[in-house]
């Protein structure tokens, strides 16, 4: 218990003292994780609306393969991004392991088949009819999809919520293809990671805490746009 | 409600987090790069923080640090996928080096492995003045009284020595006493702590864990428990888009004598004692005499 009250003390400390490493290194994991969330929500909210609402051959295999990969392991994911970016590996000439980029490749994998499953979702329990009204009275395909998208606003937001908590607190696919260099790829879990190994408890610890604030603000500022209109249920009478 | 958040805004957020990332350092000219593969130990000693920026500021390169245990590092160099290995494995590297892999393998520091163990030492190894007992000798007790003996069992370079040890002493470690941890030196120390074991750690990592670990040293100074520390630069001919000019001024850095007494003072501070004594320019046998 001691040690946890150090931590804390530690965390406070390291954040009042503006520690110029710590702040660099949160920042930095603000940074790759919203990299990698924004890039999933390109990918994965047209291929989730795609797979909720058009039939193909091979529908439910891919519909099965992208509800595997929402709960992919980041460090299988690590390894084949790692493997593949080997400077013997067939992407190896664009000397991408160990930086900044490949981390947020190894995310983007992680995180769209979590926010395409969870659009998918959203899509899937709109009215069916809904699409037919809006084309009733006019609404051109762009049109439809934004109205689409902004009826399903709330389970998106979700979405993006659990891709951005899948992205910033997975250490594995971090640690294979960043390498946890210092002030190049270390995020706060790879930091973790290493002061535990250093036996530096504290100061590991101080760097989860900070990681959860972080994840903790972000967090809140989402669920505060998701739920600034709330439904208002009618009162039982 | 006070203000109100659309939509469309939430958007405008999302692609200006987007946009944040594009001044992010991602390829400087690569041939500034230098990938040094080496040991957690290095790392988690702090070392390697003290001496990567003195190298990058000499140099100009950039040095990408890939801590993995010792049989990984060795691994990486020779498949090409680093410039320049910083390990402690001596019988290991020798195999790389005789199969044209890694070349020059140089001396840079050593410090010693020691064996740790539960105060009232069930398998009797402690070895004192009166009753002198060798590291080999110790770990025949161990295995003959089935005592709990903790091993990394991830091909480390301690794992390394520890394996060396059991073949020197006859012994296939097996059954419910040897436990594999499969992890770092730390979370290992942490196991044998808990379950009140034995272990092989080395001295770095025990004076990082000494405050959270309630084992005793029963064994030191024994010659085969010196950990021996060298750099070994990687053969262009391993791989594609080697930096061997890079490895070799990394290689010549660890040797050079600015470097050494680096390594002679690192720790000092912190520990009470030097963390790696510099045997650089040493022979193997000459190290620890």
């Amino acid at each position: 218990m001691e040690l946890i009250w150090e931590g804390i003390k530690h965390a406070g400390l390291l954040l009042l003292s503006r520690d110029a490493e710590v702040l660099g290194i949160t920042l930095f994991s603000l940074q790759v994780s919203s990299a990698a969330t924004g890039l999933s929500l390109v990918v994965g909210i047209p291929l989730g609306m795609l797979l909720a609402m058009k039939r193909f051959p091979g529908h439910s295999l891919a519909v099965s393969i992208i509800n595997t990969g929402m709960g992919l392991p980041p460090v299988v994911v690590g390894l084949f991004v790692t493997i593949f970016l080997w400077r013997s590996g067939p992407l190896g000439f664009m000397e991408l392991l160990y930086t900044p980029t490949a981390m947020i490749i190894a995310q983007v994998i992680i995180a769209f088949p979590i926010v395409a499953g969870l659009t998918m979702a959203a899509f899937q329990s709109l009215n069916p009819n809904l699409p037919l009204q809006l084309l009733g009275i006019g609404a051109s395909t762009p049109q439809l999809l934004w109205l689409l998208c902004k009826e399903a606003r709330l389970p998106l937001l979700a979405a993006i919520m659990a891709g951005f908590g899948g992205v910033i607190s997975e250490v594995g696919a971090s640690m294979m293809v960043g390498g946890n260099i210092r002030g190049q790829t270390r995020v706060l879990t790879t930091a973790t990671v290493l002061e535990t190994g250093k036996g530096n408890f504290e100061i590991a610890i101080a760097l989860g805490l900070i990681l959860l604030v972080l994840t903790f603000a972000v967090n809140l500022l989402l669920t505060h746009i998701q739920q600034r209109e709330q439904i208002r249920w009618p009162k039982p009478s | 409600m006070p203000y109100k958040l659309s939509f469309p805004i939430v958007l405008a957020v999302l692609a200006l987090v987007l946009a944040v990332p594009s001044n992010l350092p991602a390829g400087e000219a690569a041939s500034k790069n230098v990938i040094l593969s080496t040991t957690t130990s290095t790392q988690d000693s702090g070392l390697l923080d003290v001496l990567v920026p003195l190298f990058e500021k000499k140099s100009g390169y950039s040095v990408k640090t890939v801590s993995v245990g010792t049989g990984q590092a060795l691994e990486l160099a020779a498949k090409g996928e680093a410039d320049v290995a910083l390990v402690h494995a001596p019988s290991l590297e020798k195999k790389y080096v005789a199969d044209g892999k890694l070349l020059n393998r140089r001396l840079v520091m050593y410090n010693d492995f020691i064996l740790l163990g539960p105060e009232n030492d069930p398998a009797q190894i402690k070895s004192t003045k009166s009753s002198p007992k060798s590291s080999i000798d110790a770990m025949k007790r161990i295995a003959a009284s089935a005592n709990r003996f903790v091993s990394r069992g991830d091909n480390s370079g301690t794992h390394n020595l520890e394996k060396s040890l059991w073949k020197q002493a006859g012994i296939e470690p097996k059954g419910a006493w040897y436990i594999e941890s499969g992890q770092g030196m730390g979370a290992t120390l942490g196991i044998a702590n808990d379950r009140n074991g034995y272990t092989i750690t080395d001295r770095a990592t025990y004076l990082a864990f000494r405050k959270r670990v309630t084992l005793a040293i029963l064994l030191e100074g024994d010659r085969p428990l010196l950990n021996i520390y060298s750099v070994m630069e990687v053969n262009p001919a391993n791989g594609p888009r080697i930096n061997a000019a890079g490895g070799k001024i990394f290689a010549d850095f660890m040797v050079a004598p600015e470097t050494q007494a680096v390594i002679k003072s690192f720790g000092v501070e912190k520990f009470g004692q030097p963390l790696f004594i510099p045997v650089a320019g040493m022979r193997e046998e000459q190290v620890g005499e």
